[in-house]
């Protein structure tokens, strides 16, 4: 009676959730009534919904607890309630990941897959390939290639569906399940012809040619009855001309083309994405697509109107003058009733407006930007950076409005996006770098973001010194040490100490901050700042470049697993910084461009966090023998092509640099499928002073497979011009004929082959590092007393224009532009470019080219570098 | 008379009765189960876990569990232990081999503290084979003599030419009821 009444109660208190109180220990305990000998239905459905709500609130259970009530529930089976089975195959889903054990149920599941009870069937299918490994496949794959073809559209797209999660356990299996994907394929039913499409593609996908087949034959033939089909098609066909490059009059693209006259809008909608998203979209097309767009910003539906709106807000930036004629539709929709399509119609229109507008419309978004969610309010940021990019004239209006959205309430995303926007366009406009600074410092004042305020304090520490008044900033940062938590007043003093050593007449009133920070609670701030303090104690210019101005630059992964190789060693030796390799500079990502098709089609997982280049080839190569005795990896070319690509046997060459050594690495794929090559190996036809040390070939080499040959070359001694050398290079291997069904050769004997490869070039850049100098013109004034430098004049006459110059310059002496001088600022006719990097055994260089452009451009460079013949060698090399 | 009829009937009938159905793999089981069902014989794979069956005998509703009986599954028996009233242990009589191994599970299972009041039934199955053990051979391999304080009994049957089961079910079904 009373626990009626308290349900009555809570009813009267506004009802709510019946499963709000539900305590796990109490679940746990009522779910041993599944084990009774007989099943009462009534009393197990609730408990089991109690169970399964829980395990969706992300309530966790330990193993032990996971088997005990799995196997609790599989007495259930003996029930014949439908409701109540239903509700095990949800449990069994569920508990599948943690239970042990849980193929217990196989067999029961089986039989309910292939039973008369149709309400089973489809869940039954599906909580079975939850429990199935791939072992355990094998013993059910004729139910499952049955379940596909099943005429019950519930139960084939169960099976479907399943076969693709399964793909990722046992892809070898499934993919025997082919025929019946094929016939699935060709269902009236819309879902059925959807996820059998996505089987048969994600089976395929890996195999170029097949699914070149799959997509002529379906868009051919395919009842078009599914638009999501279609629409899956429209994608892997949008993919396939990015990968063919095909042009326009591929047959992709007519079907494309076709799909925009489909019945269905999503359809038109998929088609116009693929188009306008593909690289070589032809104008014709282009504007195809964008009308349809056009027409959709004017439709009754907010969903149509969102979609077309973001899709053109998206490649605003690629094709702005396509988007342009949609302008007038554009400007409708900023009064739109639905704020995210409202944004992106203003946003848009900022990526593809004129300057004059600029001040127009940027009021119109300031009225609702505090209505929208961060997601769009990241979208208007990121329109804004395009803009200043764009006009920057515009800069103080644009900063004006990122700092009044900086002092809005809004997520670590948003924040860091509006940070970003204010750092490119510190880097990009000098003229707007003192407000830009002046905005982060008021920033930083009110972050509630560790990671930005870092990254903030940083930017101030290299920045700051260079303003016309660096004492204003100090203030600001020493704030930072009273008010912040440990990691925040670590940057700070290190942005401190920045000053110290740009600064001289700030030196003395930093030195005692720094004295003040010695007193931290903090080990890191104290160990910091006792650091900095001693050596800007030393008033030593060389010191100050080495260890404040500039940054460490080996890789910081190699240096830890160096470390930890060390500390488990007798450390009997000190430990030399010098074997590790110094790190790579990377370029600028530009994810921002990569929006491709091919995550929508099937969602990877998330991505893995990848150990750069260098890493990868370093483990690779360590496994050669007589590596070792090299010394560490010093740098990796890019992948230079030695064949055509569309040839019998494709070889691309990868050069590693080492100390006194080049380890040429040979990556080759026979592409002929009645051959089998074996003892593949390159002959090089070396230069003189070179020296062939080691030829490692690779022993078998079937067909569509990729094999690698080694050679190990020694560099010529004490003569660096020699360095620079062409070798003629022959692909040798035994050819054995075999059968392109099974691979096997039809004899033991083969016969000996070559074939001819491009020249290789070893250049001067494959023996340069790049290093990224954050202070270039202290390091510079330095190296004056104490490198050698060497200094020539040229005649760039083939060079047009100064970019041209300095992409060519760059390019060719492999080093890391300094200071942003890589970019020449429009309309002039000098230009500075400043480089640095490290040649092979560590070796500093500096380099210094002014450019003139006076027909063809003239060129004065002047080289530092500690070792006199680099310095010799790279100024002759230039001529 | 009717009266005490339906009041017996609903004496007996009130419960279920929980039998389990053991033994090696490709003693038999499922087939047992199947053919006493729907008194047909189904073509079975391996059970990779269970099947359990409402099967009616005489008037009596059996709740029958066949249980897997490959190496891997059998650990598993023991989670279907409590509440049992009868196990059927199916034994392929021409597997001479493994009558051994068949025998250690039995007396294994037959320790559970579970199951000590349970009735034993043991089949010695597959008796259409030519060569098989008789059933005096059987019990003694599976060393039955030893077996005391329990209800048991072994019958020779055939699953799939359907002899020996109608006897061994009449046996415990009056077993069962006696047993009230």
């Amino acid at each position: 009676m009373s626990g009626f009444k308290r349900d009555k109660k809570e009813e009267e208190d506004g009802g709510g959730n019946p499963f709000q109180n539900i305590e796990k220990t109490i679940v746990l305990q009522e779910a041993r009534i599944f084990n009774e000998t007989s099943v009462n239905p009534r009393k197990c459905t609730p408990i089991l919904t109690k169970l399964l709500y829980m395990l969706n609130q992300g309530e966790q259970l330990s193993a032990k607890e996971a088997t005990d009530v799995f196997f609790a529930m599989t007495k259930l089976f003996q029930s014949k309630d439908v409701i109540l089975r239903r509700l095990v195959y949800l449990g069994i889903k569920e508990l599948s990941s943690i239970a042990d054990d849980v193929i217990i149920v196989t067999s029961s599941l089986t039989k309910d897959m292939t039973g008369k009870e149709d309400l089973y069937r489809a869940a039954a299918i599906r909580a079975l390939c939850s429990i199935t490994d791939a072992t355990m496949l094998q013993a059910i794959e004729r139910y499952m290639k049955q379940a596909i073809v099943d005429r019950n559209p519930a139960v084939s797209s169960a099976a479907l569906v399943s076969s693709l999660h399964m793909t990722k356990i046992a892809p070898e299996v499934v993919k025997r399940w082919v025929n019946e994907a094929q016939e699935a394929v060709n269902s009236d039913n819309i879902m059925v012809q959807f996820h059998a499409l996505g089987l048969l593609y994600h089976i395929r996908k890996s195999d170029r040619l097949a699914v070149t087949k799959l997509v002529a034959r379906l868009t051919r033939t395919m009842s078009s009855k599914s638009p999501y089909a279609v629409c899956m098609l429209i994608r892997i066909a949008a993919k396939l001309i990015e990968e063919e490059g095909a042009d326009s009059n591929s047959p992709y693209f007519d079907y494309i083309e076709a799909c925009f006259r489909h019945k269905s809008e999503m359809v038109v909608y998929e088609a116009a994405y693929a188009v306008v998203n593909l690289n070589r979209t032809t104008n014709r097309e282009l504007a195809q697509a964008i009308s349809v767009l056009q027409l959709f910003c004017g439709s009754p539906k907010p969903t149509l109107r969102f979609a077309a709106v973001r899709t053109l807000n998206q490649v605003a930036i690629s094709h702005p003058a396509a988007v342009t004629a949609c302008n007038l539709d554009l400007e409708n929709l900023i009064t739109d009733s639905n704020r995210s399509i409202a944004t992106l119609a203003i946003t848009t229109l900022l990526k593809t407006g004129a300057e004059s507008s600029v001040d127009r419309l940027m009021k119109q978004i300031a009225t609702f930007v505090s209505e929208i969610s961060d997601e769009f309010k990241v979208v208007v940021v990121q329109a804004i950076r395009a803009l200043a990019l764009k006009f920057p004239r515009k800069h103080s209006v644009l900063m004006n409005f990122l700092s009044a959205m900086l002092r809005d309430e809004g997520g670590l995303e948003y924040k860091a996006s509006i940070a970003d926007t204010i750092i490119t366009i510190i880097e990009d406009n000098p003229e707007a770098k003192e407000t830009g600074l002046a905005h982060l410092c008021e920033f930083i004042e009110d972050c509630e973001h560790v990671s930005l305020a870092v990254r903030i304090l940083h930017l101030l520490g290299k920045e700051g010194p260079k303003t016309k008044q660096p004492s204003r900033y100090i203030r600001f940062i020493y704030n930072r040490v009273i008010l912040e938590c440990p990691s925040i007043r670590a940057a700070a003093v290190s942005a401190m100490a920045q000053f110290g050593a740009s600064c001289p007449d700030l030196l003395e009133n930093i030195q005692v901050l720094l004295a003040r920070c010695q007193m931290d609670s903090d080990d890191e701030v104290r160990d910091r700042a006792t650091y900095y303090s001693s050596i800007l104690n030393r008033q030593d210019k060389s010191l100050y470049n080495n260890y404040i101005l500039e940054t460490l630059q080996v890789s910081v992964p190699a240096l830890e697993r160096t470390l930890k190789e060390y500390t488990n060693s007798n450390t009997e030796q000190p430990f030399d910084i010098k074997t590790i390799p110094v790190s790579v500079v990377s370029k600028p990502d530009d994810h921002e461009v990569k929006q491709k098709t091919e995550g929508m089609l099937i969602s990877s997982g998330p991505a893995k966090i990848t150990p750069s280049r260098e890493e990868n080839f370093a483990t690779k190569l360590n496994s050669l023998p007589g590596i070792q005795i090299l010394g560490p990896l010093f740098r990796s070319s890019e992948i230079v092509e030695l064949t055509e690509s569309e040839t019998e046997y494709v070889v691309r060459c990868v050069k590693h640099c080492y100390t006194h050594h080049m380890v040429l690495q040979f990556d080759c794929l026979n592409t002929l499928n009645d051959q089998l090559l074996e003892n593949v190996r390159v002959q090089l036809d070396t230069s003189e002073g070179y020296e062939i040390i080691s030829d490692i070939p690779c022993p078998k080499l079937p067909y569509n497979e990729t094999g690698t040959a080694y050679v190990i070359v020694k560099f010529p001694d004490g003569d660096l011009p020699n360095s620079i050398a062409t070798f003629g290079a022959v692909l040798k291997f035994v050819v054995k004929d075999c059968d392109p069904a099974t691979g096997l050769p039809d004899i033991d004997e083969g016969y000996d082959d070559e074939y001819m490869l491009e020249d290789l070039e070893i250049t001067l850049g494959d023996q340069i590092q790049k290093v990224s100098r954050a202070n270039w013109g202290s390091a510079w004034e330095e190296a004056e007393s104490t490198f050698y430098e060497m200094e020539d004049t040229y005649s760039l006459s083939s060079m047009n224009t100064l970019e041209e110059a300095v992409i060519n310059i760059i390019k060719f002496l492999g080093l890391q532009p300094a200071e942003r001088s890589d970019k020449v600022p429009k309309g002039k006719t000098t230009h500075t470019l400043l480089l640095a990097g490290i040649f092979r055994g560590g070796i500093d260089i500096l380099v210094r080219a002014k450019l003139a452009l006076a027909d063809g451009v003239t060129m004065q460079l002047t080289v530092r570098s500690t070792d006199e013949s680099i310095a010799e060698l790279i100024t002759s090399v230039v001529g | 008379m009717g009266v005490l009829f339906s009041y017996f009937k609903s004496l007996i009938g009130a419960r279920e009765m929980r039998i389990l159905i053991l033994g090696l793999d490709g003693a038999g089981k499922t087939t047992i189960l199947y053919r006493l069902q729907v008194g047909e014989v189904v073509t079975t794979i391996p059970t990779i876990g269970f099947n359990v069956e409402q099967v009616t005998y005489k008037n009596l509703k059996f709740q029958v569990w066949d249980l897997g009986g490959q190496t891997s599954i059998r650990p598993y028996w023991r989670c279907y232990y409590s509440n049992t009233d009868a196990i059927i242990y199916v034994v392929d009589s021409a597997d001479k081999e493994r009558m051994g191994i068949s025998k250690d599970e039995l007396f294994h299972m037959l320790r559970e503290e579970e199951l000590q009041d349970a009735i034993l039934v043991v089949l010695a199955n597959k008796q259409d084979i030519p060569g098989c053990m008789s059933l005096k051979e059987v019990h003694q391999a599976l060393g039955l003599e030893a077996l005391k304080n329990r209800t048991f009994q072994i019958f020779k049957t055939s699953a799939t030419k359907g002899e020996g089961l109608d006897v061994a079910m009449e046996w415990l079904a009056n077993a069962l009821k006696n047993r009230k």
